[in-house]
This record gives C-alpha cells, sequence and structure tokens, in this order.
C-alpha cells in the first residue's frame, strides 16, 4: 500500500518548530528546514526571506529520490546524508523515515558541527514524526472500526461541497 | 499522498502530468503558469536537457485558494517523457494525489500513447496504487493537427473505462485549465472521502 496522507497537528508543529530553531542556533546555521519525502514543505526557520524554500523543498525531495534510486540498483537501502558543497553556502541533507532534514550553512558553521547537530535533532523530530503518525491511527481507527467513534475529531473536509471547489477557480 | 497541516491550515496536493514525449505536459505547465496571477503561483522549475527535454521533472506550485479555512496548494509535476527515463518516472509519481495523462492525438503517436499509459499502469502499481482507484483525467492534445485521431478512436484505445477527458491545444490553451479543474476537484473530493 502507498504511504497514507501525512497530517500535521498544531501541537506536534509547534515541537518540530522549535526543534528545529534549536538546530538552527546551535548549527550556527543559516536556514533548517523538514521536508515530505514527496516534496512538501513542513517547516523551515532561519534565513527565509529570500529563500524559495517552496522549491528548494521540491528539489530535495528529488534528489533524495533520485539517490535513493542509485542506492537501491547498488543494493544498499539508502543513501541517508547527502552533501552539496559550494563556493558560499553549503547543503546538508539527511533522512529521517519518510521526512528530510534539511541544513544551509556557510562559513560561520562547519560540516563537522553540522553533522552533530543533526545526529540530535533527527533522534528528536523521529520521535516527534512517530507521535504524529501514531495519532493519525488512532483518529483513523473508530471509523475503520464501523462505529461513530465518540472522541474522533471531525474532519472540516468532510462537509466540502462542489461549489467550495469552483469557488478555487474563481 | 496529502499533506494537511492543521497548524499552518494548509491543504497540499501532488498533481502528476503523465505522457509520451512530446506530448505537450511542459507545455501544460508553461500555460498555466503564463495565465495565472502571480500572487498564486510559486516559480516554474524545469530540469530540463539543453535542448530542452524533460530530464527529471517540471515543478509547479499553485495556491488557488481556500476551501473550509483552509489554503489549497497544488503541486504540479510532468515526468519525462522519453521511454528510457523510466527509473525517473517512477519516482515522480511517489506520493502522487492525481494523473493527468497528456496524449498525443496524432495517429503516427498511437503507439507511443499506449506503450506510455501501460508504463502509468505498470509503474503505479509497483508503488501500491492503481489507477483505477486514484483520480485520473485524460487530455487529447494536439487536437489542431491535421491527423489528428478521432477521439472516439483515442477513447476506446487509451481510456476505456471512461475517465474525464478533454480535447486540447496545449501552447493556444485550449482545455489546459479545464484538464486542470477537473483533477484538482477529483483529487480535493477524494480528500473529502478519506476524511
Amino acid at each position: 500500500m502507498p504511504d497514507p496522507g501525512l497530517i500535521m497537528y498544531e501541537e506536534e508543529f509547534k515541537q518540530i518548530d522549535a526543534e528545529l530553531h534549536r538546530l538552527h542556533q546551535q548549527a550556527n546555521a543559516k536556514v533548517a528546514f523538514l521536508v515530505d519525502k514527496n516534496g512538501q514543505l513542513i517547516a523551515s526557520v532561519g534565513e527565509t526571506e529570500n529563500l524559495d524554500t517552496t522549491s528548494l523543498a521540491s528539489l530535495t525531495a528529488g534528489n533524495i529520490a533520485a539517490t535513493g534510486g542509485m542506492a537501491k540498483l547498488l543494493g544498499e537501502k539508502d543513501f541517508s546524508v547527502l552533501f552539496h558543497e559550494g563556493e558560499r553556502d553549503n547543503i546538508h541533507i539527511s533522512l529521517i523515515g519518510r521526512v528530510i532534514l534539511v541544513v544551509i550553512f556557510d562559513q560561520r558553521s562547519s560540516l563537522g558541527l553540522v553533522r552533530l547537530r543533526v545526529k540530535k535533532s533527527a533522534e528528536m523530530l523521529a520521535q516527534i514524526l512517530q507521535r504524529i503518525l501514531q495519532k493519525v491511527e488512532q483518529t483513523k481507527a473508530p471509523s475503520g472500526a464501523g462505529g461513530p467513534g465518540k472522541e474522533q475529531p471531525k474532519s472540516p473536509f468532510a462537509e466540502i461541497t462542489e461549489d467550495d471547489i469552483e469557488k478555487l477557480f474563481g | 499522498m496529502s499533506f494537511i497541516n492543521y497548524s499552518a491550515r494548509e491543504i497540499n496536493c501532488k498533481i502528476v502530468f503523465y505522457g509520451p514525449g512530446l506530448g505537450g505536459k511542459t507545455t501544460n505547465l508553461q500555460y498555466i503558469y503564463k495565465k495565472t496571477n502571480p500572487e498564486s503561483k510559486g516559480k516554474m522549475i524545469s530540469l530540463a536537457t539543453e535542448s530542452e527535454r524533460t530530464l527529471f521533472f517540471d515543478f509547479l506550485p499553485l495556491a488557488l485558494g481556500t476551501i473550509k479555512g483552509f489554503k489549497v496548494r497544488f503541486h504540479l509535476y510532468t515526468v519525462p517523457g522519453q521511454v528510457f527515463y523510466d527509473a525517473s518516472r517512477k519516482l515522480i509519481l511517489k506520493g502522487v494525489d492525481g494523473v493527468v495523462f497528456v496524449a498525443d492525438s496524432q495517429a503516427e503517436r498511437l503507439e507511443a500513447n499506449i506503450e506510455s499509459v501501460e508504463n502509468l499502469r505498470k509503474n503505479l502499481q509497483e508503488q501500491g496504487y492503481s489507477l483505477d482507484g486514484l483520480p485520473f483525467v485524460v487530455q487529447y492534445n494536439k487536437r489542431d493537427l491535421p491527423s489528428a485521431v478521432s477521439v472516439e478512436e483515442l477513447n476506446q484505445t487509451l481510456n476505456p473505462k471512461g475517465a474525464p477527458f478533454f480535447e486540447a491545444v496545449a501552447p493556444q490553451g485550449r482545455g489546459v485549465f479545464e484538464t486542470l479543474k477537473e483533477i484538482a476537484k477529483q483529487v480535493i473530493l477524494q480528500i473529502k472521502k478519506g476524511s
């Protein structure tokens, strides 16, 4: 079965954001962001004003997908860390389960420091993501069992009408 | 698959334009890009060869508006149509929410269309998807060319299950937004169904 859609809740989003802030600060990075493997940006911190984070997210996912394809051809499961070195800026990309952590840094930091901090943050982020998955499972379970599920939060999308969709296209 | 962010109040969906090489997938995205308000679109990215053939993918993010207070974003991707880029096509289909098949209406491209639609089915199956269970729209492009095959014949060959289809001349924009609207509608209704 394909991956179920990713759902992000307020509480976990705050935790992810806090972890990214910590990483950004401790690694002395310019930018840190988290991307879904499918290329959707989850969260970003740092000097993002002049950065096209949407495009970066999509290209990062493409990059991870391409190297993942190469890994499989070599009989590897994945290449979990990628590093691109530029004249000014460098990009450190690491795979954490179904999400990708990206850190952009310049001469104010170093690859060693970034690697170290990324490793620590990766553990924290993996735990948060695990909690999200559990939450999604719990939310889905009651309806899957056929019962109405009294504590189940009502999805705002259950009542989408054709009219709502028409309005999107003005 | 779709990404619903309750914190940012956003829904993100991925739509892939599939089809044979030189069928007009990139042209569809270019037309959408050209005709969309600057505030509704991001940068269009094309990873192409020097001769402007798609090498990996084109990417166009669109934010069309809100539904139930949630900003709806569509990420449009194309795949490279040329046969030998199959490994890349598989990667781009990962996490797809809806597929547009851009067929080339010319008689001499019928074989290429058939091969591509079979390739789509196979690549989706490998990822655990079924084309029949996924939002799917067919676009018959290049309707203005003299050797264009009749829509009935194309439907029989490429669209036996009767998915919604549109005739198009992508460089002029004919059929482009109609196709986008239909796939967007199907994708949103799918989210509704899953909620």
